[in-house]
Protein backbone atom coordinates (compact mmCIF):
# COMPACT_ATOMS: atom_id res chain seq x y z
CA UNK A 1 0.00 0.00 0.00
CA UNK A 2 2.85 2.21 0.50
CA UNK A 3 4.26 1.88 -1.92
CA UNK A 4 0.92 2.87 -4.12
CA UNK A 5 1.22 6.07 -2.02
CA UNK A 6 4.92 6.64 -2.75
CA UNK A 7 4.17 6.34 -6.32
CA UNK A 8 2.49 9.85 -6.37
CA UNK A 9 5.24 11.18 -4.73
CA UNK A 10 7.36 10.14 -8.16
CA UNK A 11 4.66 11.79 -10.13
CA UNK A 12 4.82 14.72 -8.59
CA UNK A 13 8.69 14.90 -9.16
CA UNK A 14 8.72 13.65 -12.33
CA UNK A 15 5.08 15.45 -13.92
CA UNK A 16 4.74 18.12 -10.97
CA UNK A 17 1.13 16.74 -10.46
CA UNK A 18 1.31 17.13 -6.60
CA UNK A 19 -1.18 14.87 -4.75
CA UNK A 20 -0.12 15.24 -1.20
CA UNK A 21 -3.34 14.01 -0.10
CA UNK A 22 -1.92 10.67 -0.99
CA UNK A 23 1.46 10.35 -0.51
CA UNK A 24 1.55 12.94 2.62
CA UNK A 25 0.11 10.70 5.35
CA UNK A 26 -0.85 14.17 7.29
CA UNK A 27 -2.39 15.20 4.47
CA UNK A 28 -3.86 12.17 4.01
CA UNK A 29 -5.59 11.50 7.29
CA UNK A 30 -6.77 15.36 7.39
CA UNK A 31 -8.43 14.85 4.40
CA UNK A 32 -9.96 11.11 4.96
CA UNK A 33 -11.39 12.68 7.93
CA UNK A 34 -12.30 15.66 5.97
CA UNK A 35 -14.52 13.25 3.22
CA UNK A 36 -16.08 11.72 6.01
CA UNK A 37 -17.03 14.85 8.21
CA UNK A 38 -18.71 15.56 4.51
CA UNK A 39 -21.10 12.52 4.59
CA UNK A 40 -21.96 12.48 8.34
CA UNK A 41 -23.10 16.45 8.12
CA UNK A 42 -25.00 15.18 4.82
CA UNK A 43 -26.66 12.24 6.21
CA UNK A 44 -27.82 14.16 9.46
CA UNK A 45 -28.93 17.44 7.71
CA UNK A 46 -30.66 15.00 4.82
CA UNK A 47 -32.58 13.04 7.65
CA UNK A 48 -33.48 15.98 9.88
CA UNK A 49 -34.48 18.12 6.91
CA UNK A 50 -37.06 15.48 5.61
CA UNK A 51 -38.38 15.32 8.90
CA UNK A 52 -38.44 19.31 9.24
CA UNK A 53 -40.53 19.09 5.73
CA UNK A 54 -42.88 16.11 6.91
CA UNK A 55 -43.49 17.94 9.95
CA UNK A 56 -43.84 21.72 8.63
CA UNK A 57 -45.45 20.27 5.54
CA UNK A 58 -48.72 18.57 8.11
CA UNK A 59 -48.61 21.49 10.52
CA UNK A 60 -49.48 24.12 7.37
CA UNK A 61 -52.54 21.71 6.61
CA UNK A 62 -53.23 23.06 10.21
CA UNK A 63 -57.14 23.91 10.84
CA UNK A 64 -55.45 26.48 13.17
CA UNK A 65 -54.66 30.11 11.52
CA UNK A 66 -51.60 30.84 14.04
CA UNK A 67 -49.64 27.53 13.42
CA UNK A 68 -49.99 27.84 9.56
CA UNK A 69 -48.94 31.79 9.89
CA UNK A 70 -45.73 30.42 11.87
CA UNK A 71 -44.80 27.41 9.25
CA UNK A 72 -45.30 30.50 6.65
CA UNK A 73 -42.57 32.63 8.90
CA UNK A 74 -40.24 30.08 8.93
CA UNK A 75 -40.55 28.92 5.59
CA UNK A 76 -40.14 33.11 4.60
CA UNK A 77 -37.16 33.65 6.86
CA UNK A 78 -35.01 30.50 5.91
CA UNK A 79 -36.03 30.54 2.77
CA UNK A 80 -35.00 33.99 1.61
CA UNK A 81 -31.79 34.22 3.35
CA UNK A 82 -28.68 33.07 1.81
CA UNK A 83 -27.33 30.07 3.98
CA UNK A 84 -23.83 31.47 4.29
CA UNK A 85 -25.54 34.03 5.81
CA UNK A 86 -27.12 32.07 8.53
CA UNK A 87 -24.07 29.76 8.93
CA UNK A 88 -22.67 33.27 10.45
CA UNK A 89 -25.69 34.55 12.21
CA UNK A 90 -26.22 31.54 13.91
CA UNK A 91 -22.45 31.09 15.08
CA UNK A 92 -21.71 34.42 15.41
CA UNK A 93 -24.74 36.34 16.80
CA UNK A 94 -27.11 33.98 18.52
CA UNK A 95 -24.06 31.67 19.31
CA UNK A 96 -22.30 33.92 21.59
CA UNK A 97 -25.91 34.64 23.37
CA UNK A 98 -26.20 31.00 24.14
CA UNK A 99 -25.25 30.11 27.83
CA UNK A 100 -21.84 28.98 28.59
CA UNK A 101 -20.42 25.87 30.23
CA UNK A 102 -16.59 25.41 31.24
CA UNK A 103 -14.64 22.93 29.17
CA UNK A 104 -12.17 21.19 29.86
CA UNK A 105 -9.72 24.18 29.26
CA UNK A 106 -10.90 26.13 31.91
CA UNK A 107 -12.70 28.67 28.72
CA UNK A 108 -16.75 29.24 28.97
CA UNK A 109 -17.45 27.80 25.90
CA UNK A 110 -21.12 28.55 24.73
CA UNK A 111 -23.26 25.15 24.63
CA UNK A 112 -23.92 24.94 21.15
CA UNK A 113 -20.82 24.10 18.76
CA UNK A 114 -19.88 25.14 14.98
CA UNK A 115 -20.94 21.78 14.24
CA UNK A 116 -24.57 21.79 16.22
CA UNK A 117 -24.65 25.32 14.03
CA UNK A 118 -23.74 23.95 10.92
CA UNK A 119 -26.32 21.44 11.34
CA UNK A 120 -29.37 23.25 12.47
CA UNK A 121 -28.88 26.39 10.04
CA UNK A 122 -28.44 23.56 7.04
CA UNK A 123 -31.15 21.37 8.25
CA UNK A 124 -33.51 24.73 8.46
CA UNK A 125 -32.47 26.09 5.11
CA UNK A 126 -32.98 22.41 3.57
CA UNK A 127 -36.25 21.63 5.68
CA UNK A 128 -38.33 25.20 4.40
CA UNK A 129 -37.65 23.95 0.57
CA UNK A 130 -38.91 20.61 1.63
CA UNK A 131 -42.04 21.76 3.26
CA UNK A 132 -43.14 23.54 0.29
CA UNK A 133 -42.09 20.37 -1.69
CA UNK A 134 -44.29 18.33 0.13
CA UNK A 135 -46.98 20.50 -0.34
CA UNK A 136 -46.64 20.22 -3.60
CA UNK A 137 -46.83 16.65 -2.97
CA UNK A 138 -49.97 16.92 -0.89
CA UNK A 139 -51.95 18.87 -2.87
CA UNK A 140 -51.89 16.63 -5.90
CA UNK A 141 -53.94 13.98 -3.47
CA UNK A 142 -57.42 14.55 -4.90
CA UNK A 143 -60.09 15.68 -2.42
CA UNK A 144 -62.06 12.85 -2.78
CA UNK A 145 -59.72 10.53 -1.47
CA UNK A 146 -58.66 12.16 1.59
CA UNK A 147 -62.75 12.57 2.09
CA UNK A 148 -63.06 8.77 1.33
CA UNK A 149 -60.26 8.22 4.35
CA UNK A 150 -62.24 10.54 6.45
CA UNK A 151 -65.61 8.69 6.03
CA UNK A 152 -63.88 5.65 6.95
CA UNK A 153 -62.94 6.98 9.92
CA UNK A 154 -59.57 8.15 9.80
CA UNK A 155 -57.87 11.25 11.97
CA UNK A 156 -56.40 14.20 10.34
CA UNK A 157 -53.24 12.53 11.22
CA UNK A 158 -53.77 9.65 10.13
CA UNK A 159 -55.15 9.91 6.80
CA UNK A 160 -51.99 12.34 6.91
CA UNK A 161 -49.45 9.12 7.62
CA UNK A 162 -51.16 6.22 6.09
CA UNK A 163 -53.11 7.99 3.18
CA UNK A 164 -51.91 11.15 2.21
CA UNK A 165 -47.77 10.95 2.60
CA UNK A 166 -47.42 7.92 0.76
CA UNK A 167 -49.24 8.60 -2.41
CA UNK A 168 -47.86 12.86 -2.23
CA UNK A 169 -44.23 11.36 -1.49
CA UNK A 170 -44.64 9.79 -5.28
CA UNK A 171 -45.74 12.82 -6.58
CA UNK A 172 -43.06 15.35 -4.96
CA UNK A 173 -39.81 12.78 -4.75
CA UNK A 174 -38.00 14.27 -8.16
CA UNK A 175 -38.26 17.68 -6.76
CA UNK A 176 -37.19 16.29 -2.82
CA UNK A 177 -34.30 14.88 -4.96
CA UNK A 178 -33.46 18.09 -6.20
CA UNK A 179 -33.19 19.98 -3.05
CA UNK A 180 -31.48 17.09 -1.54
CA UNK A 181 -28.23 16.90 -4.08
CA UNK A 182 -28.72 20.89 -2.99
CA UNK A 183 -28.35 20.33 0.32
CA UNK A 184 -24.77 18.14 -0.06
CA UNK A 185 -23.34 20.43 -2.27
CA UNK A 186 -24.29 23.95 0.60
CA UNK A 187 -22.73 21.66 3.33
CA UNK A 188 -19.09 23.36 1.98
CA UNK A 189 -20.52 26.95 3.40
CA UNK A 190 -19.78 25.15 6.87
CA UNK A 191 -16.41 25.98 6.07
CA UNK A 192 -17.02 29.20 7.25
CA UNK A 193 -17.81 28.38 10.46
CA UNK A 194 -14.32 26.24 10.78
CA UNK A 195 -16.64 22.68 10.07
CA UNK A 196 -13.48 20.43 9.07
CA UNK A 197 -15.48 18.98 6.04
CA UNK A 198 -13.83 18.72 2.60
CA UNK A 199 -13.83 22.18 1.40
CA UNK A 200 -12.18 23.00 4.70
CA UNK A 201 -9.56 20.67 4.48
CA UNK A 202 -9.00 21.13 0.78
CA UNK A 203 -8.48 24.72 1.52
CA UNK A 204 -5.98 24.40 3.94
CA UNK A 205 -3.96 21.68 1.99
CA UNK A 206 -3.69 24.01 -1.15
CA UNK A 207 -2.28 26.50 1.39
CA UNK A 208 0.49 24.20 2.67
CA UNK A 209 1.56 22.46 -0.49
CA UNK A 210 0.34 25.17 -3.12
CA UNK A 211 -1.34 22.73 -5.30
CA UNK A 212 -4.35 24.10 -6.29
CA UNK A 213 -5.39 23.10 -9.66
CA UNK A 214 -4.79 19.50 -8.11
CA UNK A 215 -7.62 19.64 -5.24
CA UNK A 216 -9.95 21.92 -7.04
CA UNK A 217 -10.12 18.51 -9.39
CA UNK A 218 -9.82 16.45 -6.54
CA UNK A 219 -12.62 18.20 -4.79
CA UNK A 220 -14.63 18.03 -7.68
CA UNK A 221 -14.69 14.92 -8.34
CA UNK A 222 -14.98 14.10 -4.86
CA UNK A 223 -18.58 15.78 -4.65
CA UNK A 224 -19.81 14.18 -8.48
CA UNK A 225 -19.12 10.67 -6.44
CA UNK A 226 -21.20 11.49 -3.48
CA UNK A 227 -23.90 13.09 -5.41
CA UNK A 228 -24.12 10.64 -7.54
CA UNK A 229 -24.15 7.97 -5.32
CA UNK A 230 -27.22 9.62 -3.57
CA UNK A 231 -29.09 10.43 -6.80
CA UNK A 232 -28.43 6.44 -7.67
CA UNK A 233 -29.94 5.67 -3.72
CA UNK A 234 -33.24 7.94 -4.34
CA UNK A 235 -33.83 6.56 -8.26
CA UNK A 236 -33.82 3.24 -6.72
CA UNK A 237 -36.20 4.35 -4.06
CA UNK A 238 -38.42 6.44 -6.80
CA UNK A 239 -38.46 3.02 -8.61
CA UNK A 240 -39.45 1.24 -5.50
CA UNK A 241 -42.18 3.00 -4.66
CA UNK A 242 -43.43 3.29 -8.07
CA UNK A 243 -47.31 2.52 -8.12
CA UNK A 244 -48.62 0.87 -11.69
CA UNK A 245 -51.09 3.45 -12.88
CA UNK A 246 -50.48 5.86 -10.04
CA UNK A 247 -48.10 9.11 -11.61
CA UNK A 248 -45.81 8.67 -14.20
CA UNK B 1 30.80 40.84 3.58
CA UNK B 2 27.52 40.94 3.73
CA UNK B 3 27.84 44.58 3.59
CA UNK B 4 29.89 44.48 0.43
CA UNK B 5 27.31 41.81 -1.41
CA UNK B 6 24.87 43.70 -0.66
CA UNK B 7 26.22 47.46 -1.90
CA UNK B 8 27.12 45.60 -4.78
CA UNK B 9 23.46 43.98 -5.33
CA UNK B 10 22.19 47.63 -4.15
CA UNK B 11 23.86 49.47 -6.80
CA UNK B 12 22.91 46.85 -9.36
CA UNK B 13 19.66 46.64 -8.25
CA UNK B 14 19.51 50.81 -8.34
CA UNK B 15 21.11 50.35 -11.94
CA UNK B 16 18.32 47.97 -13.36
CA UNK B 17 15.66 50.18 -11.72
CA UNK B 18 17.20 53.19 -13.56
CA UNK B 19 17.18 51.40 -16.79
CA UNK B 20 14.14 49.64 -16.05
CA UNK B 21 11.91 53.45 -16.30
CA UNK B 22 13.98 54.52 -19.09
CA UNK B 23 12.86 51.97 -21.25
CA UNK B 24 9.19 52.41 -20.81
CA UNK B 25 8.31 52.04 -24.29
CA UNK B 26 10.33 49.05 -24.77
CA UNK B 27 9.31 46.25 -27.58
CA UNK B 28 6.99 43.90 -25.94
CA UNK B 29 4.07 45.02 -23.80
CA UNK B 30 4.54 43.68 -20.18
CA UNK B 31 2.57 44.50 -16.85
CA UNK B 32 4.50 47.86 -16.48
CA UNK B 33 3.72 48.97 -20.22
CA UNK B 34 -0.50 48.33 -19.52
CA UNK B 35 0.21 50.30 -16.13
CA UNK B 36 1.49 53.46 -17.63
CA UNK B 37 -0.98 52.85 -20.55
CA UNK B 38 -4.35 52.27 -18.28
CA UNK B 39 -2.71 54.93 -15.57
CA UNK B 40 -3.29 52.70 -12.66
CA UNK B 41 -1.54 50.24 -10.76
CA UNK B 42 -3.60 47.54 -8.99
CA UNK B 43 -2.09 46.31 -6.04
CA UNK B 44 -3.13 43.28 -3.48
CA UNK B 45 -3.14 44.09 -0.02
CA UNK B 46 -4.48 42.91 2.61
CA UNK B 47 -7.46 44.21 4.74
CA UNK B 48 -7.81 42.63 7.70
CA UNK B 49 -4.21 43.06 8.84
CA UNK B 50 -3.67 45.86 11.37
CA UNK B 51 -1.84 48.10 10.56
CA UNK B 52 -0.62 46.48 7.48
CA UNK B 53 -3.85 46.64 5.93
CA UNK B 54 -7.09 47.44 7.12
CA UNK B 55 -10.00 49.28 6.98
CA UNK B 56 -11.02 52.64 8.00
CA UNK B 57 -14.44 53.50 9.51
CA UNK B 58 -14.93 55.17 6.11
CA UNK B 59 -14.29 51.63 4.66
CA UNK B 60 -11.47 52.63 2.57
CA UNK B 61 -8.18 49.89 2.84
CA UNK B 62 -5.63 52.23 4.61
CA UNK B 63 -2.54 50.84 6.54
CA UNK B 64 1.48 50.48 6.07
CA UNK B 65 1.36 48.04 3.01
CA UNK B 66 -1.48 50.61 0.97
CA UNK B 67 1.77 53.57 1.64
CA UNK B 68 4.23 51.27 0.20
CA UNK B 69 1.92 50.69 -2.73
CA UNK B 70 0.85 54.67 -2.88
CA UNK B 71 4.61 55.26 -2.97
CA UNK B 72 4.76 52.39 -5.81
CA UNK B 73 2.32 54.34 -8.07
CA UNK B 74 3.61 57.96 -7.07
CA UNK B 75 7.33 56.98 -8.64
CA UNK B 76 5.28 55.71 -11.20
CA UNK B 77 2.63 58.70 -11.60
CA UNK B 78 -0.17 56.67 -11.77
CA UNK B 79 -2.98 56.29 -9.99
CA UNK B 80 -3.44 53.35 -7.13
CA UNK B 81 -5.85 51.02 -7.06
CA UNK B 82 -6.29 48.25 -4.23
CA UNK B 83 -7.57 45.19 -4.49
CA UNK B 84 -8.34 43.18 -0.83
CA UNK B 85 -6.61 39.66 -0.93
CA UNK B 86 -6.33 36.76 1.55
CA UNK B 87 -4.02 33.92 2.45
CA UNK B 88 -5.70 31.69 0.47
CA UNK B 89 -6.05 33.62 -2.67
CA UNK B 90 -3.60 36.10 -3.20
CA UNK B 91 -1.09 34.16 -5.28
CA UNK B 92 -3.74 32.79 -8.08
CA UNK B 93 -4.85 36.59 -8.28
CA UNK B 94 -1.35 37.59 -9.11
CA UNK B 95 -0.93 35.00 -11.59
CA UNK B 96 -4.41 35.47 -13.08
CA UNK B 97 -2.98 39.46 -13.62
CA UNK B 98 -6.38 40.10 -11.44
CA UNK B 99 -3.41 42.41 -9.55
CA UNK B 100 -0.22 43.75 -10.86
CA UNK B 101 1.89 43.71 -7.67
CA UNK B 102 1.10 42.18 -4.32
CA UNK B 103 2.32 44.01 -0.97
CA UNK B 104 -0.26 41.19 1.02
CA UNK B 105 2.14 40.31 4.04
CA UNK B 106 3.86 37.18 2.33
CA UNK B 107 6.48 34.88 4.25
CA UNK B 108 9.11 34.27 1.80
CA UNK B 109 9.02 30.94 1.14
CA UNK B 110 11.04 28.25 -1.79
CA UNK B 111 7.82 26.83 -2.34
CA UNK B 112 6.10 30.11 -3.60
CA UNK B 113 9.18 31.29 -5.10
CA UNK B 114 7.81 28.87 -7.76
CA UNK B 115 4.74 29.99 -8.20
CA UNK B 116 5.23 34.17 -8.41
CA UNK B 117 8.33 35.79 -8.82
CA UNK B 118 9.34 37.20 -5.10
CA UNK B 119 11.53 39.83 -4.82
CA UNK B 120 14.90 40.49 -3.70
CA UNK B 121 15.48 42.39 -0.87
CA UNK B 122 12.81 41.20 1.75
CA UNK B 123 10.79 43.88 3.10
CA UNK B 124 9.77 43.23 6.07
CA UNK B 125 10.10 39.94 8.55
CA UNK B 126 7.65 38.21 11.57
CA UNK B 127 7.26 35.00 13.10
CA UNK B 128 4.50 33.21 14.53
CA UNK B 129 2.81 33.80 18.22
CA UNK B 130 -0.80 33.04 19.89
CA UNK B 131 -2.55 35.28 21.83
CA UNK B 132 -4.63 33.45 24.64
CA UNK B 133 -6.21 34.81 27.68
CA UNK B 134 -3.68 35.31 30.79
CA UNK B 135 -5.57 32.92 32.82
CA UNK B 136 -4.72 29.73 30.45
CA UNK B 137 -1.16 29.78 31.30
CA UNK B 138 0.66 28.38 28.58
CA UNK B 139 4.28 28.73 28.65
CA UNK B 140 5.79 26.74 25.63
CA UNK B 141 4.43 25.31 22.66
CA UNK B 142 3.94 21.51 23.43
CA UNK B 143 1.91 23.16 25.89
CA UNK B 144 -1.14 23.52 23.11
CA UNK B 145 -1.17 19.97 22.99
CA UNK B 146 -4.93 18.83 22.24
CA UNK B 147 -5.98 22.37 22.56
CA UNK B 148 -8.15 23.74 20.27
CA UNK B 149 -6.65 26.81 18.45
CA UNK B 150 -8.30 29.47 16.25
CA UNK B 151 -5.86 30.19 13.09
CA UNK B 152 -7.07 31.72 9.88
CA UNK B 153 -7.43 29.23 7.17
CA UNK B 154 -4.44 29.02 4.58
CA UNK B 155 -2.07 30.37 7.11
CA UNK B 156 1.31 27.89 6.70
CA UNK B 157 2.02 27.34 10.62
CA UNK B 158 -1.59 25.97 10.73
CA UNK B 159 -0.10 22.38 9.85
CA UNK B 160 3.09 23.25 11.92
CA UNK B 161 0.66 23.96 15.01
CA UNK B 162 -1.53 21.02 14.38
CA UNK B 163 1.41 18.67 13.37
CA UNK B 164 4.33 19.44 15.71
CA UNK B 165 2.25 20.75 18.70
CA UNK B 166 -0.90 19.09 18.57
CA UNK B 167 -3.19 21.73 18.76
CA UNK B 168 -6.66 21.14 17.59
CA UNK B 169 -6.55 24.24 14.62
CA UNK B 170 -10.12 25.74 13.93
CA UNK B 171 -9.80 28.03 10.80
CA UNK B 172 -11.64 30.75 10.07
CA UNK B 173 -11.88 32.93 6.55
CA UNK B 174 -10.86 36.16 8.44
CA UNK B 175 -8.98 37.58 11.37
CA UNK B 176 -12.51 38.86 12.56
CA UNK B 177 -14.30 35.60 12.85
CA UNK B 178 -11.20 34.17 14.54
CA UNK B 179 -10.91 37.24 16.90
CA UNK B 180 -14.08 36.91 17.77
CA UNK B 181 -14.44 33.08 18.31
CA UNK B 182 -11.77 33.59 21.02
CA UNK B 183 -13.42 36.07 22.43
CA UNK B 184 -16.46 33.79 22.54
CA UNK B 185 -14.36 30.78 24.07
CA UNK B 186 -14.78 29.02 20.92
CA UNK B 187 -10.95 28.41 21.22
CA UNK B 188 -8.24 28.66 24.00
CA UNK B 189 -5.85 30.75 21.61
CA UNK B 190 -5.24 32.28 18.52
CA UNK B 191 -2.56 31.67 16.18
CA UNK B 192 -0.77 34.12 13.84
CA UNK B 193 2.09 36.95 13.05
CA UNK B 194 2.99 38.18 15.93
CA UNK B 195 3.14 41.83 14.55
CA UNK B 196 -0.58 41.52 13.99
CA UNK B 197 -0.65 39.70 17.53
CA UNK B 198 1.37 42.44 19.19
CA UNK B 199 -0.51 45.76 17.49
CA UNK B 200 -3.59 43.92 18.92
CA UNK B 201 -2.80 43.45 22.32
CA UNK B 202 -2.60 47.50 22.61
CA UNK B 203 -5.68 47.64 22.56
CA UNK B 204 -8.01 48.16 25.57
CA UNK B 205 -10.11 45.49 24.25
CA UNK B 206 -7.28 42.59 24.72
CA UNK B 207 -6.32 43.79 28.04
CA UNK B 208 -6.74 40.22 29.30
CA UNK B 209 -4.99 38.65 26.64
CA UNK B 210 -1.27 37.77 26.05
CA UNK B 211 1.57 36.52 23.77
CA UNK B 212 2.79 34.17 26.13
CA UNK B 213 5.03 31.90 23.78
CA UNK B 214 8.17 32.27 22.29
CA UNK B 215 8.32 33.72 18.87
CA UNK B 216 8.63 30.79 16.50
CA UNK B 217 9.46 30.35 12.48
CA UNK B 218 10.70 34.09 12.13
CA UNK B 219 10.73 34.65 8.62
CA UNK B 220 10.90 37.74 5.92
CA UNK B 221 7.85 39.13 3.93
CA UNK B 222 8.08 39.69 0.35
CA UNK B 223 6.98 41.30 -2.42
CA UNK B 224 5.81 39.77 -5.43
CA UNK B 225 4.97 40.26 -8.89
CA UNK B 226 4.00 37.47 -12.12
CA UNK B 227 7.09 35.10 -12.76
CA UNK B 228 8.03 36.74 -16.10
CA UNK B 229 7.81 40.08 -15.53
CA UNK B 230 11.46 40.97 -15.46
CA UNK B 231 11.48 44.73 -15.65
CA UNK B 232 8.73 45.26 -13.18
CA UNK B 233 10.37 42.85 -10.65
CA UNK B 234 13.84 44.80 -11.26
CA UNK B 235 11.87 48.24 -10.64
CA UNK B 236 10.13 47.04 -7.98
CA UNK B 237 13.41 45.42 -6.10
CA UNK B 238 14.84 49.19 -6.63
CA UNK B 239 11.49 50.27 -4.65
CA UNK B 240 12.08 48.05 -2.38
CA UNK B 241 16.29 49.10 -2.03
CA UNK B 242 14.80 52.99 -1.83
CA UNK B 243 12.70 51.80 1.33
CA UNK B 244 15.61 50.38 3.46
CA UNK B 245 17.88 53.09 2.43
CA UNK B 246 15.20 55.96 3.32
CA UNK B 247 13.85 54.24 6.65
CA UNK B 248 10.46 54.83 4.90
CA UNK B 249 9.18 51.28 6.44
CA UNK B 250 10.45 52.06 10.03
CA UNK B 251 8.92 55.57 9.58
CA UNK B 252 6.12 53.80 8.71
CA UNK B 253 5.59 51.19 11.74
CA UNK B 254 6.15 54.61 14.30
CA UNK B 255 3.40 56.34 12.07
CA UNK B 256 1.04 53.39 12.87
CA UNK B 257 1.95 52.71 16.46
CA UNK B 258 4.21 49.91 16.63
CA UNK B 259 7.37 49.02 17.46
CA UNK B 260 9.83 49.12 14.94
CA UNK B 261 10.78 45.13 14.45
CA UNK B 262 14.59 44.31 14.41
CA UNK B 263 14.41 43.48 10.75
CA UNK B 264 13.78 46.68 9.25
CA UNK B 265 16.16 48.71 11.72
CA UNK B 266 18.77 46.42 10.48
CA UNK B 267 17.96 46.54 7.09
CA UNK B 268 17.62 50.62 7.34
CA UNK B 269 21.31 50.59 9.10
CA UNK B 270 23.19 48.36 6.57
CA UNK B 271 20.83 49.95 3.16
CA UNK B 272 21.47 53.49 4.60
CA UNK B 273 25.22 53.10 4.81
CA UNK B 274 26.46 52.84 1.33
CA UNK B 275 24.25 55.41 -0.61
CA UNK B 276 26.18 58.58 -0.68
CA UNK B 277 23.91 61.36 0.69
CA UNK B 278 22.51 63.87 -1.48
CA UNK B 279 24.52 66.93 -1.97
CA UNK B 280 23.33 70.40 -1.52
Amino acid sequence: MEDFFQWFRWLYDETGINLTILYDSFDRERMVRGFFNTIYLSLICLALSVVIGLVGAWLQGSPLKWTRRIVQGYIQLFRNTPPLVQMYFFFFALGSLMPRMENEYGIMEPVLSNWHWAIISLSFFAGAFNVEIFRSGIEAVPRSTVEAAESLGYTRLKTYIYVVLPLAFRVCLPALNNNLVNLVKTTTLAYAIAVPEMLYVANQIWSDSVNVPEMMTFLLLAYVVLVGLLVHVMNRWERAMRLPGYGV
Amino acid sequence: MIHTALKRFGCAVATAAVLATGTVTGASADVLDKVMERGTLVVGVKADYKPYGFLNPDGDIVGIEPDLAQDVADTLGVELELVPVVASNRMQFLDQGKIDLMIATMTDRPDRRKVVNILNPDYYSSGTNIIARKSAEFDEWEDLEGVPVCGIQGAFYNRKTQREFGAKIVGFTGTSEALNALQQGRCAAFVYDDSFLASRLQEAEWSEYNMPLQTIDDAPWGLAVKHGEERFARFMSGMVVKWHVDGRIVELEKEYGIKPTPFTQRMHELFSGFVPKEEG
